[in-house]
């Protein structure tokens, strides 16, 4: 079980937005990098995020460039779970790859959620639960395979466990 | 019954026949990786801990995004893509032979019928060559490039048919912004787009580049322009069916910050812009350079106006220089960059500053995307950008080729 603080942000949050490429091509490191997490939406962010905070946002969470280091800036800056109205393909599967969880629920539950709301998210039970505005959603449950990649922490971590690629 | 998505994915994963839906395991035929996405590659590769890795032979490096190497932190992340194509015997395409996606296309890198995963979101680009050409991030391309395969859920597919003939002045990056207009950034998310051709005169092989690229904007698994033997039944079954008359499409133009927010370029007149840049994936090609060139022939840049001209691939390069394309473009006071991805990945090359705007032949307008979070970017097609360089604010192009 998750639980964490609502980051809210809106529609279409590119990966540019979560990481800026001035920042990318200036950075050996992703932890580098992770200071500047959010800057373009609002420089303040990254000093605000706690370790456990739950982004939820509107459609197209991740469009944009393929950069892998969007999710991976997410995870070194302490973000357990992105919750979202949809999210873009190529996100979606770094996300997975890398162990964030990326729920993909229901229009009215992010519209009623907000800034700083306590969220639960259980991944076996495939629900995000609203802690403080007593509302939950069922999210579709991930394919096998893909929750033990999240378990696992990310695919690497999964390739490791289980000895073997396939 | 099947569309070509369908049927290379089926081909791939050595089934009969594959559902939308359905999860595959499908063999890659072409993998790659460029100097924003291989370094983190490279170290998933090291992490998994193999020695040997099957796509090898079947796989390119780029270094593209940020070259030649603006910053010391790039310098070592080239050292390391260098060292890592050495010792696993990768081809690697260095500093100066381009844009990846235009080098994988004068190499004929990519195939009728291949499934092509490269780790960039542009990917879908080599569609236009028939591909089922899929962008992924750095894991994915590690899996695909140590295993040779990599998952993926069959996609819905749309149909959608170019029909009539374009008017002068309007080009294949304008039916890409009328697309983008009617899909929206996520009117195509997991889906495949298959185009049907069936304009008069047909589009060129650049052309059609430009569309298959700018549906990953349209949130785009792949984009796909079908060539035999890879081409649909039939009663192939499509999610939805769009016929695009470009007969009656103009100039067109995205606004910041999306590029989904197009309108007439007519809409958008007299913004004056800081910069111009006439380059990238999307429109850096011999054809698009040749529509500036005619435009900026004999006059000057307007003073106060960088134009950033950089050619998608030393070929590119090669062929303008042959054609006095580069010698036309420079007397007309525009800056030659050597080939790379230049100021569109806001690496370097053309930075913009607060409150700067830019008319860009590229593919995203996002805030801070080129720069300063308070630029404005605005995406049109080269013709619209020579002009605007010309006028030093946004102008419609047609005056400048009527006659």
């Amino acid at each position: 079980m998750l639980r964490g603080k609502v980051i809210k942000l809106g529609d279409d949050v590119n990966t540019d937005l979560v990481i800026a490429g001035r920042y990318k091509f200036r950075s050996v490191s992703v932890e580098d990098m992770a200071k500047h997490i959010f800057e373009d939406i609002d420089p303040t962010l990254a000093s605000r995020i706690k370790p456990g905070d739950i982004v939820v946002a509107g459609k197209n969470f991740g469009c944009g460039s393929s950069r892998e280091q969007a999710p991976r800036v997410m995870v070194v800056a302490g973000i357990a779970a992105v919750v979202a109205k949809s999210f873009a393909r190529i996100f979606f599967r770094n996300a997975i790859n890398v162990g964030l969880p990326v729920l993909a629920v229901d229009e009215k539950f992010v519209d009623s959620t907000f800034e700083a709301d306590l969220l639960e998210v259980d991944l076996a039970k495939s629900t995000v639960r609203n802690v403080t505005r007593n509302l939950e959603v069922n999210f579709k449950p991930f394919p096998q395979q893909l929750l033990q990649i999240l378990e696992a922490g990310g695919l690497v971590s999964y390739v490791k466990k289980k000895g073997a690629l396939f | 019954m099947a569309t070509t998505a369908e049927k290379i994915l089926a081909k791939a994963s050595e089934a009969k026949r594959v559902e939308p839906g359905e999860f595959v395991v499908a063999n890659v035929d072409f993998v790659f990786a460029h100097d924003g996405t291989a370094p983190l590659m490279i170290d998933v590769i090291r992490e998994f801990g193999v020695t040997t890795l099957k796509l090898a032979g079947k796989s390119a490096l780029f270094i593209d995004h940020a070259a030649p190497s603006p910053s010391l932190q790039s310098s070592i992340l080239h050292k390391k893509m260098r060292e890592f194509a050495a010792r696993y015997g990768i081809k690697l395409f260095d500093v100066g032979e381009g844009v990846c996606h235009q080098v994988v296309m004068d190499y004929y890198l990519a195939q009728p019928g291949y499934v092509v995963v490269g780790a960039d979101s542009h990917t879908t680009i080599h569609g236009a060559t028939g591909a089922f050409a899929v962008g992924v991030g750095s894991t994915d391309a590690a899996f695909a490039l140590t295993t040779g395969r990599l998952w993926f859920k069959v996609p819905e597919t749309i149909k959608v048919t170019l029909k009539g003939k374009l008017e002068l002045g309007v080009f294949s990056k304008d039916i890409a912004l009328a697309l983008l207009k009617e899909l929206g950034t996520d009117g195509a998310s997991y889906m495949t787009i298959e185009y049907h051709d069936e304009l008069s005169p047909k589009l060129s092989q650049s052309a059609k580049a430009t569309i298959s690229n700018l549906s990953a904007e349209m949130g785009a698994k792949a984009a796909i322009f079908p060539v035999e033997p890879f081409t649909p039944d039939r009663d192939a079954a499509y999610f939805s069916e769009i016929d695009l008359d470009c007969s009656c499409l103009e100039p067109l133009i995205a606004k910041p910050p999306l590029p989904s927010n197009v309108v007439p370029v007519s809409e958008v007149e007299n913004i004056e812009v800081n910069e111009v840049f006439i380059g990238s994936c999307t429109n850096g090609r011999l054809e698009d350079l040749e529509i500036a060139a005619r435009i900026l022939k004999g006059k000057k840049v307007r003073e106060g106006v960088r134009c950033v001209v950089i050619p998608a691939s030393r070929k590119v390069y090669e062929k303008a220089l042959e054609n006095n394309i580069i010698d036309t473009l420079v007397k007309a006071g525009c800056v030659i960059g050597p080939p790379t991805c230049g100021p569109c990945v806001g690496a370097h090359m053309g930075l913009l500053g607060p409150e700067e705007t830019a008319l860009s032949t590229a593919n995203r307008n996002f805030t801070g995307r080129m720069g300063d979070p308070s630029a404005k970017i605005f995406l049109a097609s080269p013709a619209t950008a020579a002009a605007t360089a010309l006028e030093g604010k946004i102008v419609d192009p047609r005056k400048y080729l009527r006659g």
